[in-house]
């Protein structure tokens, strides 16, 4: 049933909306722009992105110091943190008003069109790339480094005979990973982007039909979006996606005489280019957080509401999923990866055509975010709880079914005591991505309808800046304190 | 009580076949090396596996086609028998009712089993402070509430020490005869097979023996016997 819910949104957003292409007379020009500007910014930014976290994931790897586990911990934050909270972040930093600008007297880019774009995406996907490649770097064998050393090698014979090798084999991953973040990225497009020359193809749906309302218009980029992200699933079938890799039998890391203060320093600009705009926000925000209007704490509630919904929604369709892979057959995993393909906007529009002829589309927009949301949770969700999941029946499965515990008392006293944690930290990763999205909301947008991220887009755009800082710091606080709710909730009394 | 019919199984290059019978109330140890066949044998008996051929009845009943939760077998297995995230009582009562909701009844039945294994001070506690012997002896109080007929152990005492072995056997003899169970043992240790089974069932690469009297096949051990002793 959760297969068949899944298949029919996908799917039947996708019908609803080509069937609204009307006259296909080729690419304008301002597609052509948008597909364009859409593979520009995701290869630089991926490319960008991965050539940093290679000094700052060898530096990583190969330094010790107190503090050294928290930081890489905080490599993850990224991904619960909002995306409108990090770009106020980020121009409280490298804004025309900000730090850098009045450090060095001027300044040196914009931080709205292109730049912005990148930099903004450089910031989600640099920790991302760094943890990747950690990862990396532990794969190599540290036998193969004693060898090494035995046969005196140097710095240079190091790099070339061991590490170049590994970063051969895990880059082209790690790209990709970044490349399809990228070329889906909505918010950080409609926050910083906009313009003929920095307008992606998602954006360019949501202006197609939120200022032209051409239906036909959306439909053409929607497919054009589809096909962009079906060409790098394509791809990715050719490179392997970096997995956990199982390292030599000696996990002792070897530790660095050399190239100690350049690796610091590698790692210092990491830490402070990532910690500094959420300090800022932390500073600017505490003024404006007891100054809030009414409507920005009416929001925070109708959020908090809609990511719990979602929330709720994706953890049961995820053990659905899971209970299908693990008790039938893998090929349920396709469903759980099917909203990976599908675009948040692309849906959102399609339950718009569907439902607007029928329902005020302002009373849709809630529900709405609340089952794309879940939808997106999916993927990640799946790939946190299965593993764990089939575990649990491997060790415990024969025992359970010769005293015939199945259905509800095998979920009761079995599957929920052992998978509370896993179930805790997957809903927590998806309550604070619900909490901060900015994607399909943005769609249906309506004052008395808004979300939290939605309400800070709206004093962004009016100018009201100490507003937007004291909102933004509100979002943080809700989407770090729920993750770590359900998080700790489901490690209480939990059997490890 | 128990009887496989020409039942051949195989899985890659290893062949098992089996035909014979046992009495009520019989127990019977299942001697022979590892590999031979013998974990096979119980998990075609409590249904984890299907034959290729042949038929298995329990109490008259053909199993053959029913699933492992369908047949009224308990078996304890080498290890992991308790679920560690529940206390003591609890496994003991899913052995009653899977949804734990038991009735005045069924209390009864529990508090007499666990007072019977001599857990009485233990039942908040979970598995995993328990010892080997207290885990064994859970299983067992599992065993005594079930309403199952038949009990196959797979060699669930192996871990323990000779006298809290003797003790546990001990304690199933004792169970078995008071629950009138058909008890089928696995075991490496002829001694254990002389304690209690007054059958035995030899195993040995694939082959399963009919059921033999225990003394004698000892006085006077078959060749395949005497170079697995």
């Amino acid at each position: 049933m959760v297969a068949s819910f899944l298949v029919a949104v996908t799917v039947g957003t996708l019908i609803a909306v080509i069937c609204r292409i009307e006259g296909f007379s080729g690419l304008t020009w301002n597609e052509w722009t948008a597909i364009r500007f859409t593979f520009f910014q995701s290869f630089v930014s991926a490319a960008v992105s991965v050539l940093l976290a290679i000094p700052v994931s060898r530096a990583f790897f190969r330094q010790d110091f107190i503090g050294r586990n928290i930081l890489i911990t905080l490599l993850g934050a990224p991904f619960i943190l909002p995306v409108i909270v990090a770009i106020l972040g980020l121009i409280l930093v490298f804004g025309s008003k900000g730090i850098l600008s009045q450090l060095m007297g001027f300044s040196a880019f914009s931080i709205y069109g292109v730049h912005g774009v990148i930099l903004a995406h450089v910031f989600f996907n640099l920790p991302l790339a760094t943890r990747l490649l950690l990862q990396g770097w532990g794969s190599i064998p540290s036998e193969q480094f004693r060898l090494g050393q035995s046969l005196s090698f140097s710095p240079f014979n190091f790099f070339m005979h061991l590490e170049l090798p590994m970063l051969c084999r895990v880059i082209p991953g790690v790209f990709l990973i970044i490349f399809l973040i990228c070329t889906t990225s909505f918010a950080v497009a409609l926050t910083l982007g906009g313009g003929p020359k920095a307008t992606t193809v998602e954006l360019a749906i949501y202006q197609a039909f939120r200022f032209d309302f051409n239906l036909s218009r959306v439909a053409i980029l929607s497919i054009i979006q589809l096909l962009m992200c079906g060409l790098i699933a394509v791809l990715s079938i050719w490179i392997a996606f970096p997995a956990h890799y199982e390292g030599g039998l000696d996990r002792v890391r070897p530790i660095a005489t050399t190239g100690k203060i350049l690796d610091f320093i590698c790692i210092t600009c990491a830490t402070i280019f990532l910690i500094l705009p959420l300090a800022m926000i932390l500073i600017r925000g505490s003024g404006g957080l007891f100054l809030l209007p009414q409507s920005v704490m009416f929001s925070a509630l109708r959020s908090i509401l809609v990511a719990l919904a979602a929330t709720g929604l994706a953890t049961i369709m995820t053990l659905y999923l899971a209970s299908l892979i693990v008790y039938s057959s893998k090929v349920y995993e396709i469903f759980g990866y099917l909203p990976i393909a599908a675009s948040p906007l692309v849906l959102g529009t399609g339950l718009y055509i569907i439902f607007y002829n029928w329902i005020d589309p302002g009373k849709i927009a809630l529900p709405s975010a609340i089952v794309i949301n879940a939808m997106m949770c999916i993927p990640f969700s799946l790939r946190i709880i299965t593993p764990a999941f089939r575990d649990l029946e491997n060790s415990f499965g024969r025992l359970a079914n010769s005293l015939n515990l199945v259905g509800w008392s095998r979920f009761r006293w079995l599957i929920w005591p052992r998978l509370k944690g896993p179930i805790g930290f997957s809903a927590g990763l998806s309550v604070a991505l619900s909490m901060g999205d900015l994607g399909v909301i943005v769609l249906f947008s309506n004052p008395n309808h808004s979300t939290l991220p939605m309400e800070i887009y709206r004093l962004m755009t009016a100018y009201r800046m100490d507003e937007a800082f004291g909102a933004a710091l509100l979002l943080l606080m809700l989407s770090i304190s729920l993750f770590w709710i359900f998080d700790k909730g489901g490690r209480i009394n939990a059997i490890t | 009580m128990l009887s496989l019919k020409s039942v051949e199984y195989s899985v890659g290059e290893f062949k098992l076949k089996a035909d014979f019978e046992i009495p009520r109330l019989a127990k019977v140890a299942l001697i022979g090396p590892s590999g031979a066949g013998k974990s096979t044998l119980f998990s075609l008996i409590s249904g984890f596996l299907k034959p290729k051929s042949g038929s298995i009845f329990i109490d008259n009943e053909d199993v053959t086609t029913k699933l492992s939760n369908q047949r009224r077998v308990t078996t304890i297995f080498q290890d992991g028998n308790l679920f560690p995230h529940l206390t003591v009582k609890r496994n003991i009562s899913l052995g009653l009712r899977p949804d734990l909701r038991l009735n005045s009844e069924q209390q009864g039945v529990l508090d007499y089993a666990i007072d019977r294994v001599g857990l009485t001070d233990l039942v908040d506690r979970k598995p995993g402070s328990l010892s080997g012997g207290q885990q064994s002896r859970v299983s067992l109080a599992r065993a005594l509430v079930r309403d199952c007929p038949l009990l196959l152990l797979d060699e669930p005492f192996s871990a323990l020490g000779p006298s809290l072995k003797s003790d546990m056997i001990e304690l199933v003899d004792q169970i078995s005869n008071e629950k009138k169970l058909t008890v089928l043992f696995v075991t490496h240790d002829p001694e254990d097979a002389k304690k209690i089974c007054d059958l035995s069932i030899i195993v040995s690469s694939g082959c399963v023996s009919s059921p033999m009297a225990t003394k004698e096949l000892f006085e006077n051990p078959p060749e395949i016997l005497r170079d697995y002793l």
